[in-house]
């Protein structure tokens, strides 16, 4: 019992990991309807950015609002420099894009910080909590993800901007007419997503130590969080990201053993989409034909 | 009567000049009067990319002895291409390297897999495949693949050892293993069950994970979970920092033996936290840069000055650098020893016949030795413990 | 086809003969894999440009191809060309049935479902309980098949690595000569039908459901003969050769070379056969970065793909024929 217990802990842990990025997908996914692959390595990147800059002897708070403002100028330049040119091109192609982002990125820190593990500081106390079963700094990661998750849910529901931004995307003819300048709301929510990545990046560098590989095991496994939650939902997200974080461990410990544990946790999910197909907390579309 | 000196002189000069005269330079493709071509793969993407520097490092090492006059009076042309680990494209690769630019060999082709895909070409073609970066046993197999040769002490040799010492000093041990889910990784496990030999039961648990999980801390909640005292980690240094961490918090304390890839204080002990691996067993055969202990020892300092001067971008405290610097301090010897006689079937006797060489950024009394049928040019290492601030060398040195 | 298109055709494959006695026999193995790519380049716009659903796992099919010929090859002797129908025939079962839940998804859903697909074939192969079928982590290695006698005793000699390009040659010119009939016919036109407008295509008396899981399974089966052919060029096979990496490439290489279209695989499959090499030689510091600069400059000049830009070039050229 203890065991299953300490399992679903951890995996409770890992899971504030995907749900930090699932956010941020599910952010880029409101505000532009595509999801951008390249999401966890714009978040490596600016954990990247803030490494530097602790290590040449800046505080940890100053340095993590300064990498949170960067990552958001970041965001806003990609959309407006890279994205805007293929507006207009087939799905697929901008896919490619964001791909080709992906690899851009990994190449050039790779290139540039190397490819040894680097530590990156943590800002919570270092005695465990829950016992032995979760660390203060993975309580606190679990933390911080809810406070970004609430504030991102007042911005969309109770401010003109979020609405602007959820109309931009959902619509953007019609938000064009009532004067919302669709354009801009694009490069908004590219920048509010790369910068909840930022912050789900410095969260789980110190768990998974920083390297150029970071966030690529982490993607997947958000991607799935986002879907399975209902991608147009971030509460759904979040929850989707525990969701699989705890089954991951579970079916690894106890059901099949840690070489299958991702086929079938990703099975399940697939299963879970099929009978539900627009996850749990999703809106159903009904497509006027 | 004077001598007459002169043709005395004249004749001692013939006499001398005549063996050099016959001592004729003999090359194959990629060797000349001013270079020799060397050939390398290595990841320099994907998910072995921190293995990249060991190419890096080495392409370095060559860049310094260039400057300082080539072997034997000829410059080191060492051309790399990065693979990304896929067996495919190293292929490819090598294919170009030995077809397309002519090598005379090929060194330090990096991961079991890339090596498999080319070892029946090497042979076919009787281009060496000379001290592979790969520590799995197959490439000592000097009667069936004479081109192919290793360098590293092989995986499985370090898990045997990890076995005996159990069962010399816990007998009763209750052995939990975190494995990576590839060829290092089940190598290592393989050599350490061999090691158990009858005794194999006394593994309660083994636990694996992928390169490209994010963390590995649900494993190590099993392996607790499972009662073992004992713990045998094959990991790579970023899981293996994880693990130790990991361990400590979920108060686990078993006795914790650690693979060589990961022993490292600068790029695992040290995010880790020293406090928490304190204890840590494992084994040793080349020089931890960052080990308090080598300080000031001369072969660690030319190191460090290489690297400051050659590859100031590559990282001082990852060992990977240390031992792509001893690996080319080998090739180096043993192109040393070919002279001007560089034909392929020289470059693999020469490389066949080094006896008690020493780099000495290998750890003291290790030799590399090989012969005709020993293909294995280091099979020696040391047990070392982890005191809080170092890795203490303890015991004998295990091997031949 | 007509008789411009087919004299073109007629020439590239000329051209494409004559390859191995112009070229080194590097090269003439860099082409066969480049031919490879195509088939499996093929599949995949088969079903995602033709037939509209993502996939971002074909690398697990091109892998499924691969390991049927290695294992028919190291454990039951079967020689090199018998093992293709196998690994079609399996390719084509599996395509299907992952294609009939699939019916179900749409869109990011597939995608999802795909890219797990392509994620774990990786882990499945190195299963312990499977290993002494796939041989585990350290893989297959096969031998090189030989070019047949009949070459040598007419006089004629060519090496391992020309025969191999020219039986991979053969086996691709096949694939596309079915794969150009189908798309003519009927179920093509049912298939680009699905992707463009569902319901009606549905109202109109096309069995959606069995056309997408058909093209499911065809478009399996391309990518992997491609697979097997593949398997038979590199003589090895190992799980980590097949991961999720290889997926996204394809994917690159239909949508660079061109969606929906027969000739934008073999562009494709130039595309990521060549460009990563020269990409390298660019810059050696970060040849990916390189990689991805060249993948957004495509995209941008050509967002319908290299084939869409050859067919624009040539619609221009014909009417500045037409009115000079």
């Amino acid at each position: 019992m203890e065991a299953f217990l300490h399992q679903v802990l951890a995996g409770l842990a890992t899971g504030g990991i995907y749900a930090s990025l699932a956010l941020a997908l599910v952010m880029i996914y409101q505000a532009t309807h595509l999801v951008n692959f390249a999401q966890g390595e714009m978040a490596m990147f600016a954990t990247y950015i803030a490494w530097t800059l602790v290590n040449a002897g800046m505080p940890y708070w100053p340095a993590f609002l300064l990498t949170v403002g960067f990552a958001f100028v970041l965001g806003v330049v990609i959309e407006r420099v890279i994205i805007r040119p293929v507006e207009n091109a087939p799905v697929l192609a901008v896919v490619v894009v964001f791909i080709a982002l992906l690899i851009i990125l990994n190449s050039v820190t790779g290139w540039i910080y190397t490819y040894t593990i680097k530590t990156f500081p943590s800002p919570f106390p270092t005695q465990p909590v829950f016992g032995k079963y979760m660390s203060a700094h993975e309580g606190g990661a679990i933390g911080v993800t809810l406070v970004v998750l609430l504030a991102l849910y007042a911005f969309f529901r109770f401010t003109p901007l979020g609405l602007a931004l959820r109309a931009a995307a959902q619509n953007p003819e019609s938000a064009r007419l009532v004067g919302i300048r669709v354009g801009w709301m694009l490069a908004l929510g590219w920048g509010l997503a790369a910068a909840v990545g930022a912050v789900a990046g410095m969260m789980v560098a110190p768990i998974v130590y920083l390297d150029p590989n970071m966030m690529g095991g982490v993607l997947l496994y958000a991607f799935a969080a986002a879907l399975v939650g209902g991608i147009d939902n971030p509460a759904g997200a979040v929850f989707g990201g525990f969701l699989v974080g705890v089954l991951e461990n579970v079916l690894g410990a106890f059901v099949i053993g840690n070489e299958l544990k991702l086929a079938v946790a990703l099975v399940l999910i697939i299963g879970v989409l099929v009978v539900k197909p627009s996850g749990f907390f999703g809106k159903v579309l009904v497509t006027r034909v | 009567m004077k001598l007459k000196l002169a043709p005395i002189a004249a004749l001692l000069a013939v006499a001398l000049a005549s063996p050099a005269a016959l001592a004729q330079k003999k090359y194959d493709p990629g060797a000349s009067d001013t270079e020799i071509k060397i050939g390398n793969t290595n990841p320099y993407s994907g998910p072995a990319s921190s293995y990249g520097t060991i190419g890096k490092a080495i392409s370095a090492y060559w860049k310094m002895v260039n400057e300082k006059g080539g072997v034997n009076g000829r410059k080191i042309n060492f051309i790399s291409y990065d693979d990304g680990y896929s067996p495919p494209k190293t292929v490819e690769m090598v294919r170009k390297l030995v077809e397309q630019d002519n090598v005379l060999f090929v060194f330090q082709t990096l991961g079991t897999p890339p090596n498999t895909a080319i070892h029946k070409y090497m042979n076919a073609k009787q281009v060496p495949q000379a001290f592979v970066a790969t520590g799995a046993t197959k490439w000592n197999d000097p009667r069936n693949f004479p081109w192919t040769m290793g360098w590293q002490p092989n995986y499985q040799t370090e898990g045997r050892i990890y076995a005996a010492h159990i069962l010399k000093s816990n007998p009763r041990a209750k052995i939990g293993v975190l494995y990576q889910n590839d060829d290092y990784g089940k190598d290592y496990l393989k050599g350490f069950k061999d090691g158990l030999g009858d005794k194999v039961g006394m593994i309660v648990k083994e636990v694996s994970y992928e390169v490209a999980d994010p963390t590995v801390d649900s494993q190590i909640v099993q392996l607790q979970a499972s009662g073992a005292d004992t713990f045998f980690n094959i990991t790579i240094p970023k899981f293996a920092a994880q693990a130790i961490r990991k361990a400590y918090d979920t108060g686990w304390k078993p006795t914790h033996y650690l693979n060589s890839v990961s022993a490292s204080v600068g790029s695992v002990i040290k995010p880790a936290g020293p406090e928490k691996a304190v204890g840590i067993i494992s084994t040793a055969y080349i020089k931890d840069p960052t080990d308090p202990q080598w300080k000031d020892d001369p072969a660690m300092k030319e190191w460090e000055t290489f690297m400051k001067k050659y590859y100031p971008e590559g990282n001082p405290v990852d060992p990977f650098n240390v031992y792509a610097y001893a690996v080319s301090q080998t090739l180096h010897q043993v192109l040393k020893q070919s002279g001007d006689n560089l034909t392929r079937a020289n470059v693999m006797k020469q490389a066949a016949s080094l006896k008690k060489y020493r780099p000495e950024t290998l750890l003291p009394k290790i030799y590399i030795n090989t012969g005709a049928g020993d293909f294995a040019p280091i099979e020696s290492e040391q047990l070392t413990r982890f005191d809080g601030q170092t890795f203490k060398l303890f015991g004998e040195v295990i091997g031949k | 086809m007509s008789r411009r298109q087919l004299m073109v055709a007629a020439v590239l494959l000329l051209a494409a003969c004559a390859l191995p006695f112009a070229v080194s026999d590097y090269r003439t193995f860099q082409f066969t894999l480049a031919l490879v790519y195509a088939t499996a380049l093929l599949g995949l716009n088969l079903l995602t440009g033709y037939n509209g659903q993502i996939s971002l796992g074909h690398g697990a099919f091109y892998a499924i191809g691969a390991y049927c010929t290695a294992i028919l090859m190291d454990q039951y002797g079967v020689p090199y060309w018998a093992t293709l129908p196998v690994a079609a025939a399996v390719c084509l079962g599996v395509g299907f049935l992952f294609g009939l839940p699939a019916l179900r998804l749409e869109g990011l859903y597939l995608a999802l479902a795909t890219f797990a697909l392509g994620v774990s074939l990786p882990s499945l192969l190195k299963y312990h309980d499977l290993e002494k079928w796939t041989g585990g982590v350290q893989g297959i290695v096969i031998n090189k098949p030989q070019p047949p006698l009949f070459f040598s005793s007419l006089g004629l000699p060519i090496n391992q690595d020309q025969w191999l390009y020219y039986f991979t040659l053969a086996v691709t010119v096949l694939m596309f000569v079915l794969a150009w009939n189908l798309l003519r016919g009927r179920i093509g036109r049912a298939m680009v039908a699905i992707r463009d407008q569902h319901t009606a295509a549905e109202a109109m008396g096309v069995n959606t459901a069995m056309v997408k899981s058909l093209t499911f399974g065809v478009s399996a089966m391309y990518t992997g003969v491609a697979g097997a052919l593949g398997a038979i060029a590199i003589q090895y096979v190992a799980p980590d050769s097949f991961n999720f990496f290889l997926s996204i490439v394809f994917l690159v290489g239909i949508v660079i070379g061109g969606l929906a279209s027969i000739s934008g695989a073999v562009y494709g499959a130039l595309f990521i056969q060549f460009v990563p090499n020269i990409a390298d030689e660019i810059s050696k510091a970060a040849p990916w970065a390189i990689f991805g600069v060249f993948l957004i400059g495509f995209v941008y000049l050509m967002p319908t793909g290299v084939a869409g830009a050859v067919r624009m070039a040539l619609a221009r050229l014909t009417r500045k024929a037409q009115n000079p």
